[in-house]
């Protein structure tokens, strides 16, 4: 009987203690309940990049919904051209495009180039977004098709060139990753059909494969690179591959990509394709994007 | 006998166990009302839990929840300014001043302990009020001021026209027993 009664005593001492702790931790505890008992949400990678362009080439991203872009770019002539020619800045190419979110993932975009009077329209479409949370996805793929048609030359100067000879159309998939706040890279396997070509100097089906990355330098500044490895080019190219150095700077609603560039093309057969310049003879292309994001839909 | 003691004292332990409310409803929304322009954002995906006895209360935001009328400043507040990468939830965790759980009216209460936003915690009083429903429910409701340099939330220099460096924060909390 006695030691019934001691070790109920003794089972009571503990279960005051018990309540002791219990309350000491409640504090703690709640917080640890409450976040365990968060739903779990998927958490999309923000800002791979800063533009929808690497540089040159597009990027993964795409505007989001309801968002329109308008894009005006320039690139001017050869740094090694000279003081005549104002190193460059007298020979400026204009493009002026929109890009338009139909949703997160779906964007639309045209454009007019006043090099070699390309008229481009494309579809991108983010298949995968990198993300954590319910799923653990590293890589977002952007899926990229275009049309060019290029208006070069007058059609009442050579009457024998069909519309259908104007034509260039692009595929592209664009592989991102952000590996970190600072740092993310992009690979970009790609092919290009041109309908008509000088098959001296190039082919109808080329195949690319670009590579672009960017690093943050503060947090509105970032330093991007971008290089386009044709594969299997003519032998007899006169073309080089191109390489692009971009940083940009955003302020609000505005990005302002400066760039350096050996191609001063703005539209992917003239960029991947038919890059004039060779960048270590010093054929280098100044030029900028800027970019006003304007949210039409609500 | 023996027995009967240690369902007794059992039953003494649960007891201190807590009567919890858990949020069922709760908005927090904030304004930063500057010369240029007025920024708004609400988030509704905010958990918050009381315990009635101890009066202990914590919330949790899921920040990248918050949404902005205009999605690029939805990003640029996710990546340049709270960093929700890095720092993907503000909480709060403290205690109530005293409040009646038998009153039907609206009652002061101040709400003191740890906010923790941006990484950086900070002591706070917030005061607020707290009201009992007719289905037992308790809603929470305050009002204060943020100070984004006070979490090391920095303007840049370009935007001090637009984001104001104090913003107004709401909080809403519906919660009922567990």
């Amino acid at each position: 009987m006695s030691l019934s009664v001691r070790s109920a005593l003794k089972l009571f001492s503990v279960s005051v203690l018990l309540m002791l702790v219990v309350d000491a931790t409640a504090q703690d505890d709640l917080l640890k309940e409450l976040e365990e008992s968060a739903p779990v949400k998927a958490v999309y990678t923000e800002a791979t990049f800063k533009g929808t362009r690497a540089v040159n080439g597009h990027s993964i991203e795409t505007k989001r919904a309801g968002e329109l872009e308008f894009l005006i770019s320039h690139r001017f002539g050869r740094l090694n051209s000279g003081a005549y020619e104002f190193w460059g800045l007298d020979q400026a190419f204009i493009r002026i495009g929109f890009e338009y979110g139909i949703n997160d993932r779906l964007g639309v975009g045209i454009g007019r180039n006043s090099f070699n009077k390309i008229y481009d329209g494309y579809v991108k479409y983010k298949v995968l977004r990198q993300q954590i949370g319910i799923k653990n996805i590293p890589v977002t793929i952007t899926a990229f098709s275009s049309l060019a048609i290029q208006s070069v030359p007058r059609a009442s100067d050579k009457p024998d060139i069909l519309f259908s000879d104007r034509l260039a159309y692009t595929a592209q998939l664009h592989i991102g990753r952000k590996f970190s706040q600072n740092l993310s890279l992009q690979l970009s396997p790609t092919i290009i059909h041109t309908n008509l070509v000088d098959q001296q100097i190039l082919k109808n089906d080329q195949y690319a494969l670009g590579i672009a990355g960017r690093y943050k330098l503060t947090r509105s500044l970032s330093l991007n690179a971008e290089y386009y490895y044709r594969v299997d080019p003519v032998e007899q190219t006169p073309y080089y591959n191109s390489l692009a150095f971009g940083l940009d700077i955003e302020t609000g609603g505005h990005v302002f990509q400066l760039i350096v560039s050996n191609t001063q093309g703005m539209v992917e057969r003239t960029i991947i394709n038919e890059t004039e310049g060779d960048f270590l003879a010093g054929d280098i292309h100044f030029g900028f994007n800027i970019t006003r994001t304007f949210q039409l839909v609500k | 006998m023996n027995k009967g003691l240690l369902i007794f004292c059992l039953l003494l332990t649960g007891t201190a166990e807590a009567q919890k409310y858990n949020s069922t409803k709760g908005s927090i929304s904030f304004l930063s009302d500057a010369l240029i322009e007025d920024i708004a954002a609400e988030n509704t995906a905010a958990l918050a839990i009381l315990d009635a006895s101890s009066r202990q209360l914590a919330f949790s935001v899921p920040v990248n929840e918050f949404q902005f009328e205009k999605k690029l400043m939805q990003a640029h507040f996710n990546e340049k300014y709270l960093e929700t990468e890095k720092y993907p939830k503000a909480t709060f965790q403290g205690s109530l001043s005293d409040f009646s759980m038998t009153s039907k009216a609206s009652q002061q209460v101040t709400a003191k302990g740890k906010l923790t936003i941006h990484g950086v915690t900070k002591d706070v009083q917030i005061p607020g009020t707290l009201l009992i429903d007719a289905k037992s429910e308790i809603k929470i409701n305050a009002a204060f001021v943020v100070a984004l340099k006070d979490y090391n939330v920095k303007i840049p220099k370009l935007l001090w026209e637009n984001i104001a460096e104090e913003v107004n924060v709401k909080i809403d909390f519906t919660l009922q027993p567990k």
